[in-house]
């Protein structure tokens, strides 16, 4: 898909950039982290897919919810997780976002409303329509948002919460990050249905697909979902096609699939592509963008500082919270 | 003194609850149509659609929706019509609702009431009579309630409503439609108190929902015969006051446990090993269980009759120990 050249401001292009640049550093340091064992357990990196979270995310309130799958960082960090915290947790220490009882696939992070990731594949799909339900009865305007993969498409819990979200016509907006690979595997070998906007298209869910690593693009055609849902509108679903640069999980040896080459790999990269953008638009140069990366850089630095020196939490915090008081 | 029937008390709480508290609803196949049984009837006029919601025949979307409401601020309760349907609703309910608040490091709260009924004698077949509530026992995060008199259904459901996190009201069938005195100002039952309905010195019966009025009618006749029976209903099964019961076995010293769901890996087996961890010294014999036999509930009505562990069988377990000494 060509580039979309809809409007996209300076603030907002620069804003998209630097949230971008923190999720790439971030999931870079994650990756180092994890192959030197002090980032533990299943770790899903969605470097490539960054575009995606920076463009939503970008334009909720920390009342929207936003929910996630198993590849969640960038989605934490986005709606406003502190690096620190998501790193901590990461490392199982105990000034992780949940007390190092979490991990990687099940970040939350209430105060900035990311109710969180979750293991099972498709499995916050309904409870983001639940949160949505919950904003339209207390008569608020906010939003509810799901990130999931392509993979949880062909699961019944999504199509039983489409279903229900059509029928109800609640303000959910499903966030669908189709990088083309269901774990292992492609696409076209679990379905004949190659577009996921298509599955909702007989539940009456108003849908558009868009170049998820044009970050303009996502931040446009969701900005247009966001207004309409917080009008009393939805529920709505925004197909991103993208591309997941590294493995399924950390280790994966990706033996299933064509890697990117290098070179192609500069054309499709959602950040070098903004900053493209930025640079023929006229709000980006060198200094600037240097100045973004060291940021980010420098940020990832004090978040794996942080996190090292968390300690790990104490036995009791097992049983301590198994139920709520 | 009112007389009423352990479903009309849950209508009634339901009721009482939605009315005090408007981020109460409740959610579920046909609830506005009050439900196969009736437990949600005129719910939908009195509170609206908006909080009285039908929902299609997803019960994995139904449970998942009320997670996220609930995350969200509501106190939603879900009808599951059947226990054997929670099977599809199993993944929301064990990975998510259950786990929300420790996974989350204390964050989200799930304040959430699941009920449905289990129970057979009424000719449904296998999938339709099955008693599960063993397996959510197994679930760290769930609270489970199995209340067996109209009494107790009331009091337990408001108690389920006021927690802070998930509970399973498990209800039974067979049970809903017997009239009961109940007090008019009944006292506020806690959810982990277990209650004593009848002394005895001889043997204590535990034993869950329909297994309680049976092991009272045992105990009724097991007393002409000088053997007197003690019948302990825990009402919640998580969590359990084991207290109560362990000081019981400190006077009986012999312990059945009874109740409907298949034996193996039945509630029975947890019980008997927490008592026998507490209080070994204390047993004069081996803890008997009662339960139903390995295998799925038949529908032909003898060989349905035959299955159901019922008052004989009680009687005869308290039997078998009555004549172990020390």
């Amino acid at each position: 898909m060509p580039d979309r050249v809809g409007e996209l401001a300076a603030g907002d292009g620069l804003a998209l950039l630097r949230t971008m640049w923190q999720i790439r550093v971030f999931e870079e340091r994650v990756g180092e982290l994890t192959r030197a064992d002090e980032v533990h357990g299943l770790v899903h990196l969605s470097i490539g897919q960054e575009a995606v979270a920076a463009g939503v995310c970008g334009l909720l309130r920390d009342d929207d919810v936003a929910y996630s799958g198993h590849r969640a960082h960038g989605h934490a960090i986005a709606k406003g997780a502190p690096p620190g915290l998501v790193m901590a947790e990461l490392m199982g220490r105990e000034d992780g976002l949940c007390r190092g009882l979490g991990g990687s696939m099940h970040l939350v992070d209430a105060a900035h409303g990311f109710y969180g990731a979750t293991g099972v594949v498709g499995g916050n799909v309904p409870l983001a329509l639940g949160s949505a339900l919950a904003g339209r009865l207390r008569g608020g305007d906010q939003v509810a948002v799901v990130f999931f993969g392509d993979g949880a498409v062909q699961g019944g819990i999504f199509v039983e919460s489409v279903n229900l979200a059509a029928l109800w016509g609640v303000p959910l907006i499903l966030v669908c990050e189709n990088n083309g690979f269901a774990e292992f595997t492609p696409r076209s070998a679990h379905t004949n249905v190659e577009r996921v906007s298509d599955v909702v298209a007989p539940y009456g869910v108003e849908r558009d697909t868009v170049d998820g690593n044009d970050a303009a693009a996502v931040r446009e055609a969701f900005a247009a979902f966001l207004a309409a849902a917080r009008a009393g509108g939805g529920p709505m679903l925004l197909e991103c096609l993208t591309h997941r640069l590294r493995g399924h999980y950390e280790g994966d040896p990706d033996r299933y699939r064509t890697l990117v080459a290098a070179d192609e790999w500069q054309e499709l990269d959602p950040i070098r592509r903004l900053e493209r953008r930025g640079g023929a638009d006229g709000w980006l140069d060198d200094a600037a963008r240097a100045e973004i990366e060291e940021d980010a850089r420098t940020a990832v630095d004090e978040a794996a500082a942080f996190a090292r020196a968390s300690p790990f939490p104490p036995a009791a915090l097992v049983t301590g919270l198994v139920y709520a008081a | 003194m009112t007389q009423t029937t352990y479903l009309g008390a849950i209508t009634s709480t339901l009721a009482a609850a939605m009315r005090a508290d408007e981020r109460v609803l409740v959610l579920g196949e046909d609830v506005a149509e009050g439900g196969p049984w009736g437990a949600t009837a005129g719910l939908v006029d009195e509170f609206g659609a908006d909080r009285v919601r039908n929902t299609p025949i997803s019960e994995a979307a139904i449970c998942g929706v009320a997670i996220g409401a609930a995350q969200s601020g509501l106190r939603p309760v879900v009808e599951i019509m059947f226990i054997d349907f929670l099977t599809l609703a199993l993944d929301q309910l064990v990975n998510q609702a259950a786990k929300a608040h420790a996974m989350s490091g204390g964050q989200l709260t799930v304040p959430l009431v699941v009920r449905t009924q289990g129970g057979a004698g009424q000719r449904g077949g296998a999938q339709h009579s099955q008693s599960l509530e063993a397996w959510l026992v197994h679930v760290p995060g769930l609270k489970v309630v199995m209340p067996s008199t109209a009494a107790d259904a009331g009091a337990l459901l408001a108690a389920s409503l006021a927690d802070p996190g998930p509970v399973v009201y498990v209800e039974n069938k067979s049970l809903y439609f017997r009239r009961e005195d109940v007090d008019d100002v009944a006292p506020p039952v806690p959810l982990g108190r277990a209650r004593t309905v009848r002394r005895g010195r001889d043997v204590t019966v535990v034993a869950l929902s329909r297994l309680v009025e049976e092991s009272l009618a045992a105990a009724e006749a097991l007393a002409a015969d000088g053997i007197d029976v003690e019948v302990i209903d825990p009402r919640t099964l998580v969590p359990l006051d084991l207290e109560t019961i362990v000081e019981s076995v400190r006077r009986t010293h012999r312990l059945v446990v009874a109740h409907e769901a298949v034996t193996q890996g039945g509630f029975g087996a947890e019980v008997a090993a927490q008592v026998q961890a507490a209080a070994f010294d204390e047993l004069d014999a081996p803890v008997v269980r009662v339960g139903a036999p390995f295998a799925p509930v038949p529908f032909s009505p003898p060989l349905e009759d035959a299955y159901l562990p019922n008052r004989d069988d009680v009687a005869a377990a308290v039997r078998s120990l009555a004549g172990a000494r020390t």
